[in-house]
């Protein structure tokens, strides 16, 4: 076989195509149609929380049915939505963006996606052995983990070991990739932003998810082999659980908004049609905020009893974190100011990224204070502000994101209208759902209760409306992407009139495979 | 960039995040007897040495304060035994002996074993509690109906910190029957 003839081959012909590729774009595909799927699933067990607590009193489910799917909820939103739905546009992206022909690790790339579907079979199915799925929230405190878990805990600890180490050969990969694929002349300096942060995104997860693996480990050891690293009975502690968790868990959370800042990066300098402002600074607050983050796990845990020193230097490191996030945040609306904005469906998920992403941080810093922490702790308040930082932070990232790059994706426009009808209907839902949960955390509402006091009423029917709108709200994405996949019309290279970067001067959809021969080094321009 | 040396710079990053991983995997094992260092020298957990002291019990005796010694006693989930201190709380004075004990009783039907587990708030007084005589984690085997007094002798230190005139003695008592090797000793006989 010819190597002029190997180089021109297209993918393979049925399901072979899918199992054995090892093509960047295939297996992104992959990672973000199963991260569709975990979202709708984990968005459907978030519908029988709000079914449940749209009134006072038990309707719909038992309290243990209950736990299973806040639990399950929180799992598969953080581990089986968002995660592989950022690794899913890294790996369609960031081969586009600096000029490299795939990954650095194509097989390894293969088999980190496909052992995430396993885990979470393996996961989901707990469901349904005796004794339920996991109960105890997606924290799995000890002892309610070990000493208290249904016996399907075990399953649940190897899914978590599985899903781990799909992360980490992603972040190697990933990391792999972007220091040695660079086209010539792309310098560390001149990568689009979404590149830097994933960058940094890699070595926060091969930082935390080793630990992570680690305290599964101990909990299984706990559990089966009579050790007791969290069972005071045995001379252990299960507050040692907690520091441990929220090591891996704060880093954890900024792995989720780290590339949506890449994102909403990408797409305000494009509509505001203005190049970024204050890249460098960018560079320098995402770095930053990622130290940080190592540092200030304990505010998860302020009521466990900590020294007051602990207590100040917890409270003041993580406040000094609203300071590269504003950084970041007045850089984006720098960028708009005096631009020729227009308001598509990406940039309209993008300034509402901006706007309700700032609401949760502000929230954030609002539960930083240690004394009011302890009003705070553990209740709606709390939810309201992670889901903030989450769903109109992190999801709408990814949503902007996907109708950005959709057509370069399929090659076709999306149906503009669907878009923004999508758009205004998720905003709207997803305010109406949260943001009275603010109000349910002040006066009292504790979080992962099936039934609350009468008092809360008003607000819980308010917030599940707004879910339920959000929930079905999705639906109309599940459309627009079908629709987009199968035609309409036609996308040119560039797409988007003030689109930079090189992901744009490839074809429409774009090729099975680009860069064989790194781009015109001319082509590549700082951000 | 396709050059002849990608692979091997593959290699390269690969071989030095692989350690990275393990590395961090063996760091979260580490941070379980570091966790345990810095409780000790910090009392960040209530937990308190068990360790009797002998020493300078009753040396010094601080005559200008009163510290209230509250006492605690709970037993873990489902474990069928009375477990109470002889007094809710003790008034005494720093550097001071003071005696107090707790009562145990199986009224389960069954031979168990039992272990308490102290802990001492606020957790900056942990290391302020000195205890001359202890039942900590101690065994104690009961028979079914068969009670027991556990004595406890302590003084709190003089250089308990002024603004600290409470302390919380908490005892928990953990069913340790299937892990007991006095028991398994016993049932050899």
């Amino acid at each position: 076989m010819s190597a002029a003839h190997d180089h021109h081959h297209g993918p393979a012909k049925g399901i072979s195509r899918w199992l054995f590729t090892t093509n960047h774009k295939d297996i992104g595909t992959m990672y973000l149609l199963f991260s569709f799927a975990m979202f709708l699933l984990g968005g459907t067990f978030a519908l029988v929380i709000r079914a449940e607590l749209f009134q006072p009193g038990l309707q719909f489910v038992e309290p243990n049915f209950f736990n299973q799917m806040t639990t399950m909820h929180g799992l598969i939103m953080v581990f089986g939505a968002v995660m592989p739905a950022f690794v899913g546009l890294a790996n369609w992206m960031i081969p586009l963006m600096i000029g490299a022909p795939d990954m650095a690790l194509p097989r390894m790339n293969n088999w980190s996606f496909w052992i995430l579907p396993f885990a979470f079979a393996m996961m989901v199915s707990t469901l349904f052995m005796e004794g339920g799925g996991p109960n105890f929230g997606w924290t799995f405190y000890a002892p309610l983990s070990t000493t208290y878990g249904p016996p399907s805990t075990t399953f649940f600890i190897f899914a978590v070991h599985i899903l781990g180490a799909s992360s980490i050969m992603g972040a190697i990969n990933v990391i792999a990739t972007i220091l040695n694929m660079r086209a010539p002349g792309m310098t560390l300096m001149k990568m689009p932003l979404f590149v830097w942060t994933w960058l940094i995104t890699a070595y926060l997860l091969i930082a935390v998810m080793p630990v992570l693996a680690g305290v599964v480990t101990m909990m299984l050891f706990d559990i089966h082999f009579g050790t007791a690293f969290f069972d005071a009975a045995g001379g252990g502690d299960p507050v040692l659980f907690q520091h441990l968790f929220w090591f891996f868990g704060h880093p954890e959370v900024y792995i989720m908004i780290l590339p949506a800042f890449g994102i909403v990066s990408a797409i305000i300098p494009t509509f505001a049609r203005k190049r970024l402002f204050g890249y460098e600074s960018m560079v320098y607050a995402t770095a930053s905020i990622a130290f940080l983050s190592f540092i200030v796990w304990a505010h998860h845990m302020f009521t466990v009893g900590m020294p007051l020193a602990g207590q100040l230097f917890f409270m003041y490191a993580t406040m000094l974190i609203a300071v590269p996030t504003g950084v970041k945040v007045f850089n984006w609306v720098a960028t708009m100011f005096r631009g020729s904005m227009t308001f598509e469906t990406p940039m309209l998920f993008a300034i509402a990224f901006v706007v309700l992403f700032t609401i949760g941080g502000f929230t954030g810093v609002m539960l930083a204070i240690t004394p009011v922490d302890f009003q705070y702790h553990d209740t709606y308040f709390v939810v309201a502000h992670f889901h903030y930082v989450l769903v109109p932070g992190a999801v709408f990232s990814i949503m902007a994101a996907t109708y950005y790059w959709l057509p370069k994706w399929t090659g076709y426009m999306y149906d503009e209208n669907l878009g923004k009808l999508h758009f205004w209907l998720s905003f709207i839902g997803v305010n109406v759902l949260f943001f009275p949960q603010h109000f349910l955390g002040l006066a009292g509402m504790p979080r992962r209760i099936p039934d609350y006091a009468l008092q809360f009423a008003d607000f819980n029917w308010i917030s599940s409306v707004g879910g339920f709108l959000f929930g079905f709200s999705q639906l109309i994405l599940v459309y627009i992407v079908y629709k987009c996949a199968r035609g309409g019309k036609p996308a040119s290279a560039q797409v988007w009139e003030g689109a930079q970067g090189l992901e744009w001067t490839v074809p429409s959809p774009a090729p099975y495979h680009t860069f064989e021969t790194p781009p015109d080094p001319a082509l590549i321009k700082a951000p | 960039m396709k050059t002849d040396k990608a692979p091997s710079k593959n290699k390269t990053v690969v071989t030095k995040l692989s350690f990275a991983v393990v590395g961090m995997f063996a760091f979260g094992f580490a941070l379980v007897p570091l966790y345990d260092v810095i409780c000790d020298i910090t009392g960040l957990n209530g937990k308190t040495s068990n360790l009797v002291v002998q020493a300078e019990a009753g040396e010094i005796i601080d005559e200008s304060r009163e510290i209230t010694v509250q006492f605690i006693a709970r037993e873990s989930a489902d474990m069928g035994w009375g477990f109470t201190p002889s007094a809710a709380q003790v008034k005494v004075k720093p550097g001071e002996v003071n005696m107090i004990s707790y009562k145990v009783t199986n009224s389960s039907d069954k031979v168990m074993v039992g272990q308490a587990i102290p802990s001492v708030a606020p957790n900056a007084a942990a290391g302020h509690l000195n205890k001359v005589e202890c039942f900590c984690f101690e065994e104690q085997i009961l028979q079914p109906g068969e009670s027991a007094d556990m004595p406890l002798r302590f003084f709190v230190d003089p250089a308990l910190s002024a603004d600290i005139s409470k302390l919380t003695l908490s005892y928990t008592l953990y069913d340790i029957t299937e892990k007991s090797d006095k028991l398994k000793a016993l049932a050899a006989r």
